[in-house]
């Protein structure tokens, strides 16, 4: 990042990882769409929501499509919101406000996405 | 003529620890602008107000201020169209210097920034570099900017952000990259793309409200922004 010199006197901005969070933003929203109202569909209308319960997702998750469905639904969502909220924190806190929150919203994230991805690899139907 | 009823924000940066409101009342004809009545103001009521102007027909782009909270050019706004009392406040995040005068150098700074002129690698040719209409058509929106500023004081990102390079300076940055005859994309797609620079838009689209040029911004900031992503113009 260049340096500032004074108020609003940043004279040349270049380079940055923005692209990329831009392009990321508009490919996952566009493929969170199709996932979310698949999840959606089958969660809440094709099932009725009193069949779904532990059996019902212990059965699904046989299936290693389910699996990379969740999985992939669960990266793209997570980053998706996480990035979303790192640019409003952006555009509303400044220097060391802004860096710790920034920080600890990659803490909360990375820990979910860590928690999220163990449980949709790592489960195993028991009992039943 | 009639009596028309003014509301300005004063300020003096030297005295005033805060600005405040005056009111003004002259006489005008319905058919002049805002800037016939600020002059007015200026002229029989009170010296002391400050403000630019310089060609009063919409080009040189030095009067825009907050008319009935919209940025506008005082020389392009009829008072008849307006509600009365007319407020008057300078551009939001500039800092004020007097009144309705703002410093507007780091504005200009960002103009700087994004080469604003043509710029050329390769050896001069011979004749002059001929441009086919679909070509000049290509970055005509753009060319109509007279940095008034009106477009980077409206926008929200900005106002939050003084480092943010700001609609103005994209606009510029966009009417010479889509020109077939400059050479110079490279680093101006450089200065783009920054988190300060194309990627600090939110596309709000106050820009497109508040050109008195009729500019569509945020498209042009679009354009500018998938430029990037395919790594050309």
């Amino acid at each position: 990042m260049a340096e500032t010199n004074a108020y609003g006197t940043r004279s040349k901005p270049s380079g940055g990882v923005e692209l990329y969070a831009w392009i990321f933003m508009r490919a996952s929203g566009l493929l969170l769409l199709f996932l979310a109202l698949g999840h959606l569909f089958i969660m809440h209308v094709f099932n009725s929501i009193h069949v779904i319960d532990y059996d019902f997702v212990a059965a699904r998750y046989l299936n290693f499509f389910w699996r990379g469905y969740d999985l992939v639904m669960l990266w793209l969502a997570l980053i998706h919101g996480l990035n979303g909220l790192r640019t409003i924190l952006d555009d509303y806190l400044k220097g060391f406000a802004r860096d710790t929150a920034v920080r600890m919203l990659y803490v909360i994230g990375i820990s979910f996405l860590v928690l999220g991805t163990y449980a949709i690899i790592a489960f195993k139907p028991v009992g039943g | 003529m009639k009596k028309v009823a003014f509301k300005i924000l004063r300020f003096d940066s030297e005295r005033d620890p805060q600005p405040h409101w005056e009111n003004y009342e002259v006489e005008l004809e319905p058919t002049d602008r805002v800037l016939d009545g600020i002059e007015a103001i200026k002229g029989r009521l009170d010296g002391t107000l400050a403000l630019r102007r310089s060609c009063a027909h919409g080009i040189c782009g030095s009067d825009a201020m907050i008319i009935n909270g919209k940025n506008r050019l005082a020389c392009k706004v009829l008072v008849k169209s307006l509600k009365q009392p007319i407020t008057i406040e300078p551009m939001r995040g500039f800092k004020v210097l007097k009144d309705l005068i703002v410093d507007m150098e780091p504005f200009f700074a960002k103009y700087r920034a994004v080469t604003p002129y043509l710029v050329e690698k390769e050896p001069r040719p011979e004749k002059e570099r001929l441009q086919s209409p679909q070509e000049r058509e290509r970055f005509d929106d753009t060319t109509k900017c007279i940095l008034c500023g009106a477009c980077t004081t409206s926008c929200p990102s900005f106002w939050s952000d003084p480092d943010y390079v700001g609609p103005a300076a994209i606009v510029q940055a966009h009417r010479f990259l889509f020109d077939s005859r400059d050479q110079g994309k490279e680093e101006r797609l450089k200065v783009m793309n920054d988190k300060e620079g194309v990627w600090r838009c939110r596309t709000v689209f106050n820009c497109v409200e508040a050109c008195p040029r009729g500019i569509n911004v945020t498209r042009a900031i679009g354009e500018v922004k998938q430029a990037i992503a395919k790594g050309k113009v």
